[in-house]
């Protein structure tokens, strides 16, 4: 299963890096006559087999979003055109909207494209930032025992057992309730590094622990090297497997948690296509029900997590849970 | 065993004012307050006059020592946001998310375990190989895409209601009736609880029982001619409970943040969303009741994990670090 798990993660990376070229519409392109319109459908049948081309999309009632194809008038779809991939007629009334539009008219395809870009670098930077001070204060830890052990220790445990979702919406409600993008992004990164440090400081605390005592770290003593040497070039690399296995676990939790804070409605203004504020079109029943395809963000994020869960080689690792 | 119970429930009041005073104290520091919503035209003396009224105009110190010598006496204040004693609002939420997380726990544990005991004993076949593949994908369905699917799939077909406790009308009929409507209304968010996490319940039992698969005192009741079933159920499977019970403990966070979210999605009338609007309107009070609420069942299921694990493994019982 692990290759099946390697190809939609990397398929995921890849369309988020060539999202400005994968994408067949800018992401905040309106198209105002087609507000919550369905997928284009794409045919290879005409009046026998042709190249792959579509329909232009006609609104037939606004109120009951009612669209038909105008099967009068075949688009060919234009490969390498405009800077694209593959685009249909914008211009001419037949744009290519693989996923539909959301209540705007903006294509849901190009949007979880450019969504996919913010959503996983917020939780890379994230995870990264959580081993860095996990790893840190793991090894801290360990290796100082006593006291500072078991301070650092009662305090993982405390942030580990909390409802991460509540301290984070928290966090984040004492701030004033709009900020610009660029500063949500430093917020929600610092909160999860906050919540998921703990995650990765107990495993590699124990690490420490065993290895503090190995002969190799004695002999090295021995040999005149300092406390913090011993512990950065002999006895941290010991915990490296732990430390990526663990990072690479809190990636979906933290693409879950962005999602849930920008579809509460505090995390990115709604501007700022992510997984999280795509999914806010889904907030209402009606909408979800004769809007499937509002739903293509939570798509998404089972595909990341899905993907992480069958890269992991061992599967008895139940996810962290910052969301639920 | 009694010092160490009174060492639990100490440790566990202690998150409760700590979770709540954090709350009161940074909802009070966060940028603006109750008056934002007289509007922009409020005259200085009505603003101060509305601080006032609701204790605001006092230095943060001073109203947190006003405030916790009035919770310990449940009483939580006044909420700004519902005009209501926050208690009484308390008091229901809680119930509400209380409801939906025990019934979750209940389903996600009996599925969970069954399941993991027929996963866990049997390693081929086409049923095991079919729960675990279900597994892995639930895994992967976090609450916030379960309880929207669930909601979708609601809505499409029929079979459930998408969303709310009651109907509208329920809390005029008898008690029977609007339990019989809560009971219609619970399995759309209930299930969007307790799936994902009985897949985890489910992979940690398998696993648990698969890594004491070739324990000696197994092999040893084989020998003796112990029968299969006897041998799972009585030998096999008691030993395995410890990691699932060390686990419960930590569901439990998972389960209120999980509540969030699918109380959210299917407007479940619960703390998370009581909690999450009381946020947003700088309901100091609610804020600070809901916190306590939420640290409280969090003591509460801790408690329990530890124990259940103490009640499995008496090397947690004699507080060795097993």
């Amino acid at each position: 299963m692990r290759p099946v798990g390697v190809g939609l993660v990397g398929l995921v990376l890849l369309a988020a890096l060539g999202a400005p070229w994968l994408a067949p519409n800018p992401p905040d392109r309106r198209f105002p006559a087609l507000l919550y319109a369905p997928p284009t459908p794409v045919h290879v049948l005409g009046d026998g087999p042709a190249l792959p081309f579509i329909h232009p999309t006609r609104l037939e009632s606004r109120l009951e979003r009612r669209f038909s194809e105008d099967v009068s008038k075949p688009v060919p779809l234009r490969w390498f055109a405009d800077g694209v991939v593959v685009t249909g007629d914008p211009v001419g009334g037949a744009p290519l909207l693989l996923l539909g539009t959301d209540g705007y008219g903006r294509d849901i395809f190009a949007r979880l494209l450019f969504g996919a870009r913010v959503t996983l670098a917020l939780a890379v930077l994230a995870a990264f930032g959580a081993a860095l001070v996990g790893a840190g204060v793991g090894a801290l830890a360990g290796y100082a025992g006593g006291r500072i052990d078991a301070v650092l220790s009662r305090l993982s445990e405390f942030v580990f057992v909390l409802p991460g979702i509540y301290v984070a919406l928290s966090l984040r409600a004492v701030l004033p309730l709009v900020l610009p993008p660029g500063t949500v992004f430093i917020v929600l990164v610092a909160v999860f590094i906050a919540l998921g440090w703990p995650v990765v400081a107990r495993g590699v605390r124990a690490i420490v622990l065993v290895e503090r005592q190995q002969d190799y770290v004695v002999a090295a003593r021995a040999a005149g090297a300092t406390g913090v040497r011993i512990l950065f070039t002999h006895v941290l690399p010991a915990a490296r497997g732990h430390v990526v296995a663990q990072a690479a676990l809190l990636l979906p939790a933290f693409v879950v948690a962005e999602a849930t804070m920008s579809f509460v409605g505090l995390g990115f203004p709604d501007t700022v296509p992510t997984w999280g504020t795509m999914l806010q079109e889904a907030t209402s029943v009606a909408t979800l029900e004769s809007s499937p395809w509002t739903l293509a963000p939570a798509g998404a994020i089972f595909f990341v997590c899905l993907g992480i869960q069958l890269v992991l080689p061992d599967l008895r690792r139940v996810p962290v849970e910052l969301e639920g | 065993m009694v010092r160490w119970l009174v060492g639990r429930v100490v440790s566990g009041a202690v998150l409760v004012v700590l979770a709540s005073s954090t709350a009161l104290v940074l909802t009070r520091l966060a940028p603006g307050d109750v008056t934002t919503q007289l509007g922009p035209f409020a005259s200085r003396a009505e603003i101060e006059r509305t601080r006032e009224r609701f204790g605001l105009d006092r230095p943060v110190p001073v109203e947190w020592a006003v405030w916790v010598s009035r919770a310990v006496r449940l009483d939580f204040g006044t909420s700004f946001l519902y005009n209501r004693p926050v208690s009484g609002l308390l008091g229901r939420a809680a119930a509400n998310t209380g409801l939906l997380a025990t019934l979750s726990l209940g389903v996600a544990t009996v599925l969970g375990v069954v399941l993991g005991l027929l996963t866990g004993s049997r390693p081929r076949g086409w049923l095991p190989a079919l729960v675990r593949a279900a597994s892995i994908l639930l895994l992967s369905l976090p609450p916030l895409l379960t309880s929207l699917l669930l909601v979708f799939v609601a809505s499409r077909t029929g079979w459930a209601p998408p969303g709310g406790m009651t109907s509208v009308g329920a809390a005029d009929a008898d008690w029977l009736a609007w339990a019989a409507d809560v009971a219609w209304h619970l399995p759309v968010p209930a299930m969007a609880l307790a799936l994902p996490l009985a897949a985890s319940f489910e992979r940690l039992q398998a696993q648990a029982l698969a890594d004491g698969r070739d324990a000696p005192f197994l092999t040893a009741a084989r020998a003796r001619g112990v029968g299969p079933r006897v041998l799972l159920l009585r030998h096999a499977w008691p030993v395995s409970l410890r990691p699932l019970c060390a686990a419960y403990g930590m569901a439990v966070g998972a389960l209120l943040s999980g509540s969030f979210v699918v109380e959210f999605v299917t407007a479940w009338p619960g703390l998370g969303r009581l909690m999450y609007e009381a946020l947003r309107a700088r309901d100091v009070y609610l804020v600070a009741g809901c916190a306590a609420a939420g640290a409280f069942f969090l003591a509460l299921g801790t408690l329990l994990g530890d124990v259940l694990l103490a009640a499995v493994d008496p090397r947690a019982r004699e507080g060795l670090d097993a």
